[in-house]
Parts: C-alpha cells; structure tokens; sequence
C-alpha cells in the first residue's frame, strides 16, 4: 500500500514537470520580437513541446496545435527580471518572515537564496501576469561584504522553478560593502583579497588548524567554486572610481567573472567598462545624487553605455530591489527608450541580456528555433505603461491570467451601470 | 479661508512693529490670537514673463475634458484663454505644439522633497520629528533644504506645484506646505506658494504603532493610536474653547472702550494650535491610512470632532470604500500599482484609482518618492489602462484630474491652479506626446507663465549642490 502510494506519486510528479506529448501551439500573425534580428511585422511562432520549433512569416500550424491569434497584438520572449527578492517573502515588512534579509555572522557566502524561493507567493503570479516569466534572485542585504549566493527562477509557480541554483555571488564592493568591512573602502578591498583566498584555500586551512582569516568555513566552502572562476560575483557598486578599481582587480584575476549591479556612475568609465567586457544591471530612473557614491547619476547612463558597446541590463537599482515589484522592469526599459536609448536595445535590455549576463543565454531571451519557449502575447507596445499581455506561456506551459490581485479586483469592481 | 491669511500677516507685522518701535510699553505686546499660518510668510515672486501663445496641440484641460488642435494662451502670469484659433497679443511667443500636448502642470500632494533631500544622509534625515507620538507643533516647512537636486528632477517631469509632508512615524507628524519648485531658490520662503493653506499630516496603522510600542510607550497598537487621536484632539477642542472665550472677551473689553480689566490671553502652545486649525478648518488634514477599516475609523473621529479630512494618502484600499469616501468628500491619494511591501500594503490592486474615480470619490495619483514624482503621467497612464480593462470607461482628460485638479483641491489651491481656466496661475506642460503613455517628456514647462523648464536646455545645474561637482560635468 505504500509502495503504491509512493509510485503513484512519483508518477504524477513525472507527469506533472514533463510536457504532454508533441504539445503544439501555434502563435499566428502577431508582430513577432525575437531578439534575434529585425521585427517580424506578422510572424508566427510555433512551439512544440516546451521549445520554439520555428519562427517566420506564414508557417503552417500542425494539426492539433492549439492556435493563439496575435493579430495586432506583440509576441515577445518573457521578461527576465535581472535582480529580484520575488519568491523570498509574501509581504516583505511588517515583521513578516523575509528570507531576503539575513543578519549576523553566522553565514553569509553560503546563504542560498534559490533554497528559500517559494513559487507559491502571490507574487510569483502578480509579476508574471504582466509578462515577466524569469527571475534572478538574492538576498539584499547580509551582515557582511558577501551577500549570499542568488539563483535563477521560472515564475511558473511549480515545485521545480528553480532551475538555476547557486548560479551567483552578491558582493558589496561600495559604500554598503565599506561599512561592513570597518567603515572604509580602503578596508574592503583586502577583505575581499583574504575571502578569496580563504575559500581558495579550502578545505587545507581549516582542516590543519589556520583557519580562515575572514570567511567561517562554511563561507568559504560555498565561496570556493566562485573564487575558482566557476560562478559569476555580481558585485554592488555605483561610483565611477569604485568601478575602476574593480576593472583592475578583475585584470589582476582573470579566471574570476563578474557583473556590476547599479552602476550609476559607469558612463564615466563607459570605455574601460567595454574593454573590460563587465556587463553592467542598471537602473535607468536612477538620476539623483541620493547616495554619496551615486553623485554623478544622470537619466541616459544606458544611452552612453549603449554607445561605448559596454554589456547592459536593466532592473531596479541596488535599494530598489524588492519582492513585489519586478514587473516594473518593462517602466523602466520604457524610461530608457524615452531618454534615447533603442528600443530594441531597451527590450534585450530585459530579455535576452539577463539570460547572457547570468549565463542562460543560449536557451532563454530569443524566440528562435530551440530556445525555451518562454512567450508572451501584449496588447500594444509591451515597454508602454497602457500595455499589457494578453497571454504569458513559459516553457511552453500557458499559465493563469488570474492572480490574489485579480480576484480582490473581481471582488470590489464596481457594478455596471 | 484663505482670505484670512493676508489679515492674519498683516496683524502679525503691525504687533512686530509696534514692538520695536515701542520698548517703553507697559502693555505687555502680547500676540492677540494663535497666529495661524502668519510666520514664514512666502516671498515667492513669479519669474518675469512675456504673453505666449501655445497652438494646435491637444489639450488636456485638467477639468476632464479634451481639445483637439486647441491654442492655449498665457499673458500676465494666468492661463487668458483655451480654444480654437485664439488671438494673441502683438509680441506674444508662439510655440507650435501641433503633435504634442498641452496639460496644467502636475501638482503632487505627497513629496518629501527637500525634508529628505539627496544626498540621504544623517544630516539631511529631516522630515520625521520622532521623538513624541504628537508632533503637531513642527512644521516641515522648517527642515526643507532648497537646495535638494530632487526639486529640479520634478520640474523636468512636468511638477509645477507640490506638497511637502512630515514623515508617518508619530500619529501627529506636523504642519505640510505647499511649495512651488523654483529652482536655484536660497531660502524655502522664496518657494513657498503664496497663500496656501497648511496641512497637518496625521498616520494610521503600523507606522506609529511600531515607532513607539518598541520603545515600549503609546501607541503600541492600532486602538493606541486612535486613543491617541481622539485625546489630543479632545485637548485641542478644549485649548480652542478657551482662546474663543478669550477673543469674545476681548472683543467686548475693545467695545467697551477698554474699561476695566483687559482680558489675559491664555499661553500659547504650538501642538495645540496645530490641532485647533484643523478644528477650525484652517488646516488642512492630510491623513496618512493604508487600510480600508482604518479609514473608516477616521472618517468616525473626523465626525466626532467635527472636523474635515481633506485627503486619505497611500489609501492602499481605498477602492473597497469609495461609497464612504464620496459620501464624507474625502480625495485618495495613491500610487497606481504599490503593494506588499508591508501587512497594510498586502491588497494593493492595480485599479485602486480608477476604483475610486468609478465609485464617485475624488482620486489623486501621489508619489511620496522623489523617482516617482519625476513621471506621475505614467502612473496615471497605468490607471487609465487597468481601469479601462476593468470595465470602468475613463477619458484621457479625465485621468489628467488625478494630476492636477484633484490634487488642487486637497491641497487647498484649487482656486489658483489645477486647470486650464481662465484667470488660474499659467502652470502649464508641453508634453512630446500623449503624457499618460511612456515615451512622452516634458519639452516646455511654465509656472506662473513663465519658461523654467525646457528640455535639453538643464545645465549648469540650479542647484548649489550639484554646481561644479567634477563627477558631473565631465561629460555635459
């Protein structure tokens, strides 16, 4: 009777992550990004069993495929939320539990965000209704310069949405990271130098004894495929003399990988940044001096950036990132475009670049043959405030246009009249 | 109301004066009423300006309504007239809006610019007097910094006018202002919009109750903090008595041709006079409430003291009660799409504004960010579009009341700003394109019928701050 059970159950979780068999459908006539090329003005997309099987102008849908006619509406890939708390708490204040803050000295390197993503916080429907299908998430905030590792996340609420797990390494190499490390940056970077080579180290030094001489074991344990160059350390960081400092240090280390979130004054280091081939994730409304560190902010840092051909995404600026609002990215992107910046540049920007940046480039943020058949279908211009999608697939699976959001609006609308 | 206040300033400096002028008087030059709204008086000044003539954009008129290919004309500092093919006068500038839109300017009723300006940092942490859960007695007016950088971002997103508030922390935050955004100002007095009523700003919920219970004083839960309301404004009804019987009693001993004692006026105290604007109407209450059953119990204190709430802000659930809001005429403040962040902010819904707008009530968008404020167009945009998709049919000109009108009139300016009416201050936008989508910018923006913004045209910076900061101008 339990044998039973046990494989009835593992039966229906094998039906349940794998797609039904040559599963079709076939989005026809819409105007098609793919992110690979020019618009197609009215294109098709046919997806088969979870992936893009084709895209082009006047493809013919398969028997039995399911059709979604996108005449006059857009077909893009999902939107990949770059950096997000999304899944690491249902109400992020209020005293309600958050996984995305951790405090204390008891781990920091290690913390394992994608181990305490949850796919069933209302969040996850409420962002992906307005078409963002994928996330990176991490912590926001550790007792150290180390913020914990982040991992990357399908927002189709099932129980294997993480599907990359510790895929990154926050660092706080500005004036968050100085304060941790003493008060100084000129502390901080010889406690990144001391964490590298403690986890280098691992396990010899703390097994004869020496120890670590910043990192707790268990930091530089998880630490340790990073510091190896087999993991990427997305590193907090905003002045333009900070960011210089890490393109010399990622001269001087070669094997380690790297990406900027924030950036805010990267446009005046835009050249080195290029030649460096450190991506930057930007936030594109970011034009206040409201942080010492930030005094050289201005609306079209994605612009120049755009130009000087330094690798960019655009997410919510470090304090920005939050649990519930990752469907702004789309504002955002908008923001760019009204500030000059490309559209189609805008719109890898939030798709195709994020999927490069955190190395998921070769399935995720295209609409061509193969890829991942994260589809959304929008009503108009998806980076406009009016827009909205009108159908979200990820992975070939059409989710729910309902979330709590939309039922509490069901619930209050007003009668007509 | 407002009329009371040049009186009131006019009566603040003849006692001033007379005071100096007079060192020797026995007559103790006592103030003869709680001066209200009479200190810091505004020195605002309308930049010069010249007639100018805007054609053939669409108008937004701020009144609801939409005019294709319309000409708005600005002379003497007021909006002189909206329509097809108006006459300008001889040397008026003409501007060719054909293509671009033409809207009032935004009116923000929900900043803390300037009392938490950038940099953020201790020093400038200035607009939370927390020390005491009632801090009537501060005015927010005194903790702006004029030369915040925020003001300019605001002007280059259309903001024209806007109201600066004391944080949510304590239940009694202190007096708000309304400002206009002059950039380059040395002092707040110099943007301080003339006449404007004060408002206090009162918090509901988990804001003032966290503040003080973990400090293991009053209020520590939502039933400290409505005693904590209904106690002060008791006091405040009782401080209001005695000075009323003080000026009736003056009154008659000025009539009686000054025989026998003169009456003695009672002490002055600052929180009380606060409260007893509000009682008096002189104030305006902006009340800082997330939570539908909350605002209830305000509209319910605002009853029993027989005062007015002018508007509920963030009112995160203001769409579950639009008929109680429109019932007591209470305007919502609110963000299109803000939700989660904490408990009272969990059934944040994207049709909040266009919710309330259906059921009758006054919606206001506001954004209490100095990022948000820089594009409000857009979070009315959004409104206009979910609204829409929800079934409730709303006009372009009907979402642009949400920015200015509306927000007027909670601020208690809608009598010189708001709307494209004849005789109102010119505050007027010239948008690229239609405002309420994300592409549009601010090309031109007027106050008091004068350019003090146009695109492309922003350096050197206007504020002191941001001058010659290498970082900055680098590149520019």
């Amino acid at each position: 009777m339990i044998l039973r059970n046990a494989l009835f159950t593992a039966a229906a979780l094998l039906a349940f992550a794998a797609p039904a068999a040559a599963q079709s459908t076939f989005f026809k006539g819409g105007r098609v990004v793919t992110n690979t090329g020019a618009v197609l003005e009215r294109g098709d997309v046919l997806v088969t069993n979870g992936r893009v099987a084709a895209v082009g102008a006047n493809l013919t849908a398969p028997a039995g495929a399911t059709i979604v006619d996108a005449t006059g509406k857009w077909v893009t890939p999902g939107v990949f939320a770059s950096i997000s708390e999304i899944g690491l708490s249902e109400i992020s204040g209020s005293g309600a539990p958050n996984d995305a803050t951790l405090s204390g000295p008891l781990v920091s390197a290690a913390a394992d965000a994608g181990r305490a993503f949850d796919p069933a916080v209302t969040a996850v429907a409420v962002t992906r209704l307005e078409g963002v299908t994928r996330a990176a998430i991490a912590p926001s905030a550790s007792g150290t310069v180390f913020g914990g590792r982040g991992a990357l996340v399908a927002l189709d609420g099932r129980a294997d949405s993480v599907f990359r797990q510790r895929n990154f390494q926050v660092v706080e190499l500005g004036e968050i990271g100085a304060d941790r490390a003493g008060g100084s940056r000129a502390a901080l970077w010889p406690v990144l130098e001391a964490a590298l080579r403690d986890a280098r180290e691992y396990p010899a030094r703390y097994r004869n004894g020496q120890g670590g001489a910043v990192l707790s074991e268990i930091d530089a344990q998880a630490l340790q495929p990073f510091a190896l160059g087999q993991g990427l350390f997305l590193v907090h960081i905003e002045r333009a003399a900070d960011i210089r400092e890490l393109i010399r240090f990622a001269r001087a280390n070669p094997a380690l990988k790297f990406a900027i979130h924030g950036g805010a004054e990267a446009w005046l280091v835009a050249d080195e940044l290029a030649a460096s081939k450190i991506p930057v994730i930007l936030d594109p409304l970011v034009n206040l001096p409201d942080r010492m560190e930030r005094l050289a902010a201005r609306l079209d840092n994605a612009v120049l950036l755009h130009r000087a051909g330094v690798k960019f995404a655009i997410a919510p600026g470090p304090g920005s990132v939050d649990a519930h609002q990752a469907r702004l990215v789309l504002q955002l992107a908008g923001n760019a475009v009204a500030n000059g910046l490309p559209w189609d540049a805008a719109f890898a920007a939030i798709t195709k670049t994020p999927a490069e940046i955190f190395g998921v480039g070769l399935d995720l943020g295209t609409l061509a043959a193969g890829r991942t058949a994260d589809v959304v279908v929008w009503d108009g211009d998806p980076l406009q405030v009016q827009s909205a999608p009108t159908a979200v697939y990820i992975a070939g699976r059409e989710m729910p246009m309902t979330s709590r959001q939309t039922r509490l609006r069901d619930r209050y609308a007003p009668k007509p009249k | 109301m407002r009329h009371s206040i040049p009186a009131a300033m006019a009566l603040l400096a003849s006692v001033s004066l007379a005071a100096c002028a007079t060192t020797q008087a026995t007559e103790a030059p006592k103030p003869e009423a709680p001066a209200v709204t009479a200190p810091f008086a505004s020195t605002y000044t309308p930049k010069p300006s010249t007639p100018v003539i805007i054609r053939g954009g669409t108008v937004l008129d701020g009144e609801g309504g939409e005019f294709a290919n319309a000409d708005v004309l600005l002379v003497d500092g007021k909006v002189a007239g909206v329509g097809a093919n108006l006459t300008a006068p001889a040397g008026a500038t003409e501007i060719d809006a054909r293509g671009k839109f033409v809207t009032p300017g935004i009116i923000d009723a929900h900043s803390h610019l300037g009392v938490y300006p950038s940099p953020s940092l201790q020093a400038t942490s200035d607009g939370n007097e927390l020390t005491h859960p009632n801090s009537a007695e501060v005015w927010a007016e005194h903790s702006v910094w004029p030369q915040d950088p925020g003001f300019s971002r605001a002007v280059a997103g259309g903001i024209t006018t806007l109201h600066i508030l004391p944080g949510s922390g304590n239940l009694f935050g202190g007096r708000g202002v309304t400002l206009r955004p002059v950039l380059g100002a040395r002092t707040m007095q110099e943007m301080k919009f003339p006449g404007a009523p004060h408002s206090l700003k009162m918090a509901c919920g988990e804001n003032p109750s966290r503040v003080y219970g973990s400090r293991n004083q009053s209020p520590a839960t939502g039933m400290g903090n409505v005693a904590g309301y209904r106690q002060a404004f008791a006091k405040a009804q009782e401080y209001d008595r005695k000075w009323s019987d003080y000026r009736k009693k003056l009154a008659r001993y000025e009539e009686g041709d000054k025989k026998g004692e003169r009456p003695t006026a009672p002490d002055r105290d600052l929180e009380q006079e606060t409260l007893a604007g509000v009682l008096n109407g002189e104030i305006l209450l902006q009340w800082h409430c997330y939570r539908a059953d909350e605002m209830a119990l305000a509209l319910d204190i605002a009853r029993e003291f027989n005062f007015r709430i002018a508007a509920f802000h963030h009112a995160v659930e203001a769409y579950k009660i639009p008929d109680l809001l429109a019932r007591d005429n209470v305007c919502a403040a609110m963000w299109a799409d803000w939700w989660g962040f904490k408990h009272e902010a969990y059934d944040g819904i994207r049709e909040n504004i266009p919710f309330v707008h259906a059921g009758g009530g006054c919606s206001i968008v506001h954004s209490d960010s100095e990022v948000g404020i820089q594009r409000l167009n857009q979070e009315a945009g959004k409104a206009l579009s979910d609204g829409r998709r929800a079934g409730v049919d709303i006009s372009r000109g009907v979402a642009w009341t949400w920015l200015s009108r509306n927000p007027a009139r909670a601020i208690g300016v809608a009598d010189r700003t708001g709307t494209l009416t004849a005789g109102k201050a010119a505050d007027v936008v010239i948008w690229s394109a239609d405002p309420l989508t994300s592409y549009a910018v601010a090309e031109r923006v007027y106050m008091d019928g004068a350019l003090v913004h146009e695109r492309g045209r922003e350096t050197p910076p206007p504020s002191d701050f941001e001058l010659g900061q290498s970082y900055r101008e680098r590149a520019q």
